[in-house]
């Protein structure tokens, strides 16, 4: 029992499993979630509180696209793109959304190779995530000049309801302020991986505390979560 | 009974995390300044908080200038009183009460309470205090700032927040108010995350969660609420400084300004409101869970008693917090809102009075036959028992529609969130004070000032907010600067008016003498001792006082009961600590 550590990674005792297992952690000393490190734990309701503010803006679109007197613009053919002499609707966000995916799934990789201590494989697909998350913010950069040259403004736009691009513009940039801080984030934690500081433990510049593999899978939680986001973003925004 | 039997040292579970180095800091600027000692943070949040609520109460003594001698003062001109309501009521709930219970007690009281060496992430802890601090100087800029704070009502409803005739509204005050709360709830996060894990992970070997004192159930859950309630103000101030700044419509409709067509429209000023309470309604649990904890720890510590019914206690102070974000829409009767709409926010609202009523029977039946030391701290609770009752009544009153909407926007409010989520907190905040500074600095705080300063507060606070109710109810309008003539009124109002500013200005000044005793007792003051009060909880076991950083010294203690173990028959004296492992001998560490 002893020999638990802080990070969760080491050896666990055994516990009753299930509802009567629950009861019995939230029963016990020192811990409630016996399993989770002081980061993930802190992680997990950073985003239980994040889940709120992207909550509480949707529900705010949703409401002011009730609210407003004009028409709501048609997505399908907003947001499509003119390619090869037709209009294929949507075709830009379905591959944003495909790329945010497919980063999620890298990132799961890296948790992997993390977990099994290679730390080039790490790295990579660590990168490999970031590069996607890049991707996607640059397409998403794409989105919004398009949508601008087109006269589209927080303030107004040429098709109707001025909300459309306010609400347009605030949720998609929160979002991918999101990403872009996830895409810094991953890069540091790609290159303390590469320098090992991971493996000799390290300590943290700012916060001293002695690095360690976990923070790759901390770094998981929250890129997952953004991704999960995109996909509410995503069907109320888009297919709406 | 809780966890009352002791048990034996062989109880007590292993060790699951092993210690973790703290931050040695290597200079007096990161001993002091950039502290990441949580009780050097909790002190620096206090101080701050307190530097400004002085300004907000300073700001309550002009508008009751005003408001009892109207028209005496030129300078108050009523967007000057706008500009003081707002401030005032915005500066007390949030930037004095959040910030002094969660980020002050929080902090100092949460790693001690717990058997921890500091909270989980310090340095994130330190942030947060820097970015509060940030964000209070910001918001006091606003009074420097071309065209004054804002005058929009601590409520900021727009429209009218962001047009032209509100004080601020086209100037900086409006922007400087929205970027502050911004900074205010990105601080908050940062310190919030810290004691929520520092409670759920960070406990010591032995320290179930129903073996925690109350004081840290309240401001643990007072912190989960505060997670989950200010993201809604956070996007609340986004969209408002997007309206403001940017000319997007999202709490704007059409409007007409000066014979003028403004350029918004479409949106939804409800959507606001909406957002507003989401977030308002809890804030008011957020400061009162902190107080009913605290006061459950001053009763139980200064009557010698073991707190009546300790999990209906904690379970009280759940589902308190759990309710609070379903009743929201009471301050919104008037919003011309469905009428079944209102009838599911009456009966919710009636509901939370239940586990609220648990709580003051608790309270009163464990002061019953208890040896009561009438000390500072006792009475301060004492006071906030009688004065939460009273203003939880006014609560039931104003909780239906058919009695709120004609008491909507008169006095009577103002008389009734002052009794209950003003006085009542404050006097926690005082009581608490009195109780923990000992351990703070080592030294009691002057016997004498201290009783002066309770009897002129508890008494004063009466006569200010008691006649209150009943200028509202004869029909007095809240926030406006002057009534003008009284003929409508059924009494004349004019003498109570005067009476209550004079009042004002006698609590106003004792406050001088407390802050003047907090000075006064750091250097006279009598040594107080590691423990004054013979109390049972961790934080007045440590080893030397006051706590030095990582509070322990060589071990954490081990907790052996819950920690109220007052008057136990049998036991040598009449507490016993919670890392006493009476009847056993103390156990040598594995
Ligand atoms: C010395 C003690 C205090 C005095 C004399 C005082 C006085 C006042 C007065 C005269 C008003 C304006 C009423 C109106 O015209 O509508 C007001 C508003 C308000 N006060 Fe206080 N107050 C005191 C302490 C507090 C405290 C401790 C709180 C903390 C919760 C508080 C919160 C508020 C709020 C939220 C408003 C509403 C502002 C608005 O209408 O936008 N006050 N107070
Ligand atoms: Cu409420």
């Amino acid at each position: 029992m002893g020999e638990t550590t802080l990070n969760g990674f080491g050896a666990k005792p055994a516990r009753p499993s299930g509802l009567r297992g629950l009861a019995a952690d939230w029963a016990s000393d020192q811990r409630a979630f016996k399993s989770a490190s002081w980061g993930k734990a802190m992680m997990w309701i950073f985003l239980l509180s994040d889940t709120f503010v992207f909550s509480c803006f949707l529900l705010a679109y949703m409401t002011v696209r009730m609210s407003t007197t004009l028409a709501w613009p048609d997505p399908s053919s907003v947001f499509a793109l003119h390619i090869g002499g037709a209009d294929i609707p949507l075709i830009l966000i379905a591959i944003m959304t495909f790329v945010l995916i497919s980063s999620s799934g890298t990132m799961a990789i890296a948790v992997n190779f993390a977990y099994r201590r290679s730390r080039g494989l790490t790295v990579l697909f660590l990168l490999l995530t970031a590069v996607l998350g890049a991707t996607f913010v640059g397409m998403q950069a794409f989105e919004w000049t398009k949508l601008i040259s087109e006269g589209v403004r927080p303030w107004g736009n040429p098709w109707g309801a001025p909300q459309f691009g306010a609400a347009f513009f605030m949720i998609t940039g929160f979002h991918g302020t999101h990403v872009t801080f996830g895409v810094i984030f991953l890069l540091i934690v790609a290159a303390k991986v590469w320098r090992g500081e991971y493996d000799r433990g390290t300590k943290g510049f700012f916060t001293s505390r002695p690095g360690d593999y976990e923070h790759v899978e901390i770094m998981g939680l929250y890129w997952h979560f953004v991704d999960l986001v995109w996909v509410f973003i995503f069907a109320f925004f888009y297919l709406w | 009974m809780v966890d009352a039997t002791p048990r034996s040292h062989r109880d007590v579970p292993p060790a699951e995390v092993p210690e973790v180095e703290l931050y040695h800091p290597r200079s007096w600027w990161t001993t002091y300044v950039f502290s990441q000692d949580a009780k050097v943070i909790a002190i620096q949040y206090a101080g701050t908080a307190i530097a400004i609520g002085l300004v907000a109460l300073v700001l309550s003594w002009l508008m009751r200038l005003q408001l009892g001698f109207p028209g005496t003062f030129d300078f108050i001109t009523p967007e000057a009183y706008y500009q003081f309501i707002t401030m005032h009521g915005m500066i007390m709930v949030i930037y004095l009460l959040t910030a002094i219970f969660l980020g002050g007690f929080g902090n100092y009281l949460i790693p001690l309470m717990v058997g921890a060496r500091d909270m989980v992430f310090p340095y994130v802890n330190m942030l947060s205090y820097w970015v509060y601090l940030l964000a209070v100087v910001v918001l006091a800029a606003s009074f420097f700032a071309p065209g004054g704070p804002t005058g929009a009502g601590w409520t900021l409803y727009p429209p009218q927040a962001i047009l032209s005739g509100t004080p601020g509204g086209n100037d900086w005050g409006i922007i400087l108010m929205l970027v502050s709360l911004i900074l205010f709830i990105i601080g908050f996060t940062m310190g919030g995350l810290n004691y929520v894990i520092t409670v759920i992970q960070g406990r010591t070997r032995g320290m179930t969660l129903m073996r925690m004192p109350l004081t840290v159930w309240g401001i643990f859950t007072a912190t989960v609420m505060a997670l989950f309630a200010f993201p809604a103000l956070f996007v609340a101030c986004v969209m408002m400084l997007f309206d403001r700044l940017l000319g997007t419509s999202f709490f704007m409709p059409a409007l007409v300004e000066m014979g003028e067509l403004l350029r918004y429209g479409g949106g939804s000023p409800i959507l606001f409101q909406h957002l507003f309470w989401f977030f308002g309604h809890p804030e008011v649990y957020i400061v009162a869970l902190p107080a009913f904890g605290i006061v459950s720890d001053l009763i139980s510590t200064h009557a010698r008693k073991n707190i009546f019914g300790y999990r209906m206690m904690v379970w009280a102070i759940v589902i308190i917090g759990a309710l609070s974000f379903v009743v929201w829409a009471h301050h919104m009767y008037v919003s011309g809102m469905h009428p079944w709409f209102g009838f599911f926010f009456a009966t919710t609202t009636l509901i939370i009075a239940v586990p609220t009523a648990i709580k003051v029977y608790n309270w009163v039946l464990t002061l019953w036959r208890g040896d009561i030391h009438l000390t500072l701290p006792m009475l301060f609770a004492l006071a906030f028992i009688v004065t939460f009752v009273n203003g939880g009544l006014t609560g039931l009153f104003l909780g239906n529609v058919v009695v709120d909407v004609p008491l909507s926007d008169t006095m009577f409010v103002v008389a009734h969130f002052h009794m209950v989520m003003g006085v009542a907190p404050i006097l926690v905040i005082f009581g608490a004070i009195y109780h923990w500074y000992p351990k703070i600095t080592g030294r009691m705080l002057d016997e004498r000032m201290g009783q002066f300063h309770f009897w002129v507060t508890f008494i004063g606070a009466y006569a200010i907010f008691f006649p209150m109710h009943y200028v509202g109810l004869v029909g007095v309008p809240r926030r406006y600067p002057e009534i003008g003539a009284e003929a409508f009124m059924t009494a004349p109002v004019g003498g109570l008016n005067a009476f209550i500013s004079v009042a004002a200005f006698v609590v106003g000044f004792a406050q001088m003498v407390f802050l003047f005793n907090l000075l006064w007792s750091l250097r006279h003051g009598r040594e107080a001792g590691s423990n004054p009060w013979r109390a049972t909880t961790l934080e007045w076991q440590t080893p030397t006082t006051p706590p030095p950083h990582g509070n322990w010294g060589e071990e954490r203690p081990l907790v052996y009961r819950w920690a109220y173990d007052y008057s136990v028959p049998g036991a040598p004296q009449d507490f016993i600590a919670q890392n006493d492992p009476w009847p056993d001998r103390p156990a040598r560490r594995p």
